[in-house]
């Protein structure tokens, strides 16, 4: 079987994109205060974040899976993160 | 005499508020129906189930319990009847091939889909009076100052409120709910893992071949070492109908210790070569990944409080005791405890955290609950940095020793394996305080 990209595997997904509301906020000055962006953008299954050359963290909402790695590695305050709203974000159809 | 602990009939919009339609939330909520409760079920996904993902096995007994038709009706996928555990090395792969005709009835462990099997549930609880609100997201809880302290008094989802006598915190793992009450801090990293997984789809017969299985019989294989490029966890791969669930479980603290990546890791594991032939020409369906409680009976705390219990991933109820990894049975049996603590609650017109206190004395009496301070020392011995890298790789050294006939003369095993023995990092002394602290952990 042929290696897939996160890219390619998140396309097999269905989602439902919440166009008007993102579920995640980066506090930029707690991610580098605290140094955490790193363990942010290598423990995110979906590679939500990416560490740009600036060090600043960038956000792709839409390819989240709601698992809350990221919440989890981030340090106190670096990231606000809660569910989409009712009936957005990823909808399993295997599970 | 304390003043009732149960607000007056008239305020409430139900006796109780489910938050989650995964498996505890289910069951609860089925059983508290049956119980002649109004229940109303709280679901944040299009449908139940849209949300859930499991990596597989379910061990079934609880839930025959519950649903006695659960093997017939319910869409579960194949029945557990081969246990593979697998050292799985860079060059060389070592396992025990457990297969046991005693696994086949009666039936102890199937596969699961969780998009599949949710909406089963949903339907069930559905059928007993349940009443079932999908895509609304609970935003937090409602509480009012008691004589107790804070008691949760229902739920508001939007600019909705709905009160109860009891909320049920079933919201998995992440638990927004009993974290906002206070039940659960930030847990330490090496209390969590991420699971991370893919659907491959296969057609029935060839999942058959591979595995070498019939009708619904299915494997699970649990495998440890380079599978997960030396990080603390370990790999797996069940087998569904016609698909296989095959992924990644990797405890967040050693995952960055050692600096790497998740999704390398899984890549890693799904093209090692002996993986790989298992899935050549099947097709992803489905990428998801999942936060993992491995913290065992450390993570449990309080799980009921005035007006509100937590049950299943929500209270921390996993089990990875290194060769059985469960979740979804602890949470029926979490669920069925809570539905006598809560109707036992109602009945006495005390749903305080004193008036609650049956759900955890039903939990913690049950098979489930006792398992959990079983294991409670699991977690740390799978901690143990050589159970994924140097026992497997020792082994397979001692073996290719045996096999290898290389035209030298052969030595005896005992010599193989001391040569075998001192190439590797492992001591004498790890050997005995691993194999004792496995002995009193297991």
């Amino acid at each position: 079987m042929k290696s897939l990209s996160v890219p390619e595997l998140l396309a097999k997904n269905r989602f439902e994109l919440d166009e008007e509301e993102s579920h995640i906020e980066v506090n930029q000055e707690v991610v580098k205060a605290t140094g955490c962006g790193r363990a942010i953008v290598a423990c995110c299954p979906a590679h939500v974040y990416t560490q740009e050359a600036d060090g600043h963290i960038s956000v792709e909402y839409a390819a989240c899976l709601e698992c809350g790695t990221c919440l989890a590695v981030a340090a106190t305050g670096a990231l606000k993160w809660h569910y989409p709203r009712g009936g957005f974000g990823i909808q399993f159809r295997e599970g | 005499m304390t003043a009732p602990e149960v607000s007056q009939e008239s305020e409430v919009d139900f006796d109780v508020i489910v938050v989650g339609a995964g498996v505890a939330g289910c069951v609860a909520a089925y059983q508290l129906a049956q119980q002649g409760r109004s229940v109303v079920l709280i679901e944040r996904g299009e449908a139940p189930g849209s949300k859930n993902l499991s990596g597989g096995v379910l061990y079934c007994r609880g839930m025959q319990k519950v649903f006695p038709d659960f093997l017939q009706e319910a869409p579960v996928e194949r029945r557990i009847t081969r246990n593979y555990i697998n050292f799985l090395n860079e060059q060389s792969s070592v396992g025990i091939d457990y297969k046991d005709s005693r696994l086949v009835e009666p039936v102890n462990a199937v596969t699961v889909l969780r998009a599949k099997l949710d909406p089963w549930l949903a339907e069930k609880c559905e059928e007993a009076g349940v009443f079932i609100m999908s895509s609304v997201r609970v935003d937090r809880v409602l509480t009012e100052d008691g004589p107790t302290g804070k008691r949760v008094v229902g739920v508001q989802a939007g600019d909705d409120e709905l009160r109860a006598h009891v909320v049920i915190a079933a919201d998995g793992v992440n638990s927004f709910i009993a974290q906002e009450v206070g039940l659960r801090t930030k847990q330490p990293l090496n209390h969590l893992a991420t699971g991370v997984k893919c659907v491959v789809n296969l057609p029935k017969e060839t999942v058959e071949a591979r595995f070498n299985l019939t009708g619904d019989q299915g494997a699970a294989f649990a495998v440890v070492g380079d599978c997960t490029q030396g990080v603390g966890g370990g790999g797996f791969m069940y087998t569904n109908t016609d698909s296989i669930s095959v992924g990644v479980v990797l405890r967040l603290d050693d995952l960055i210790a050692k600096d790497k990546v998740a999704t390398e890791v899984f890549d890693h594991f799904l093209s090692h070569p002996f993986i790989a032939p298992y899935l050549e020409g099947g097709e992803v369906v489905e990428y998801g990944c999942h936060l993992v409680a491995e913290g065992g009976m450390a993570m449990v705390g309080q799980i009921a409080m005035d007006g509100l219990v937590v049950v299943g991933d929500a209270a921390g109820l996993t089990l990875n005791t290194g060769l059985t990894v469960r979740g979804m049975d602890l949470a029926v049996a979490s669920a069925v405890a809570a539905a006598t603590g809560i109707g036992s609650a109602l009945d006495h017109k005390d749903t305080s955290t004193a008036g609650l206190a049956g759900y955890g004395e039903a939990f913690f009496a049950s098979p489930a609950g006792q398992d959990m301070k079983t294991y409670a020392k699991a977690p740390g011995f799978l901690e143990v940095e050589r159970m994924y890298k140097d026992y497997g790789e020792l082994i397979g050294n001692v073996l290719y020793g045996i096999f290898n006939l290389d035209e030298q003369p052969r030595e005896h095993l005992v010599k193989v394996a001391f040569k075998a023995f001192k190439r590797s990092p492992v001591k004498i002394k790890h050997l005995i305080s691993d194999g004792f602290a496995g002995v009193r952990a297991l």
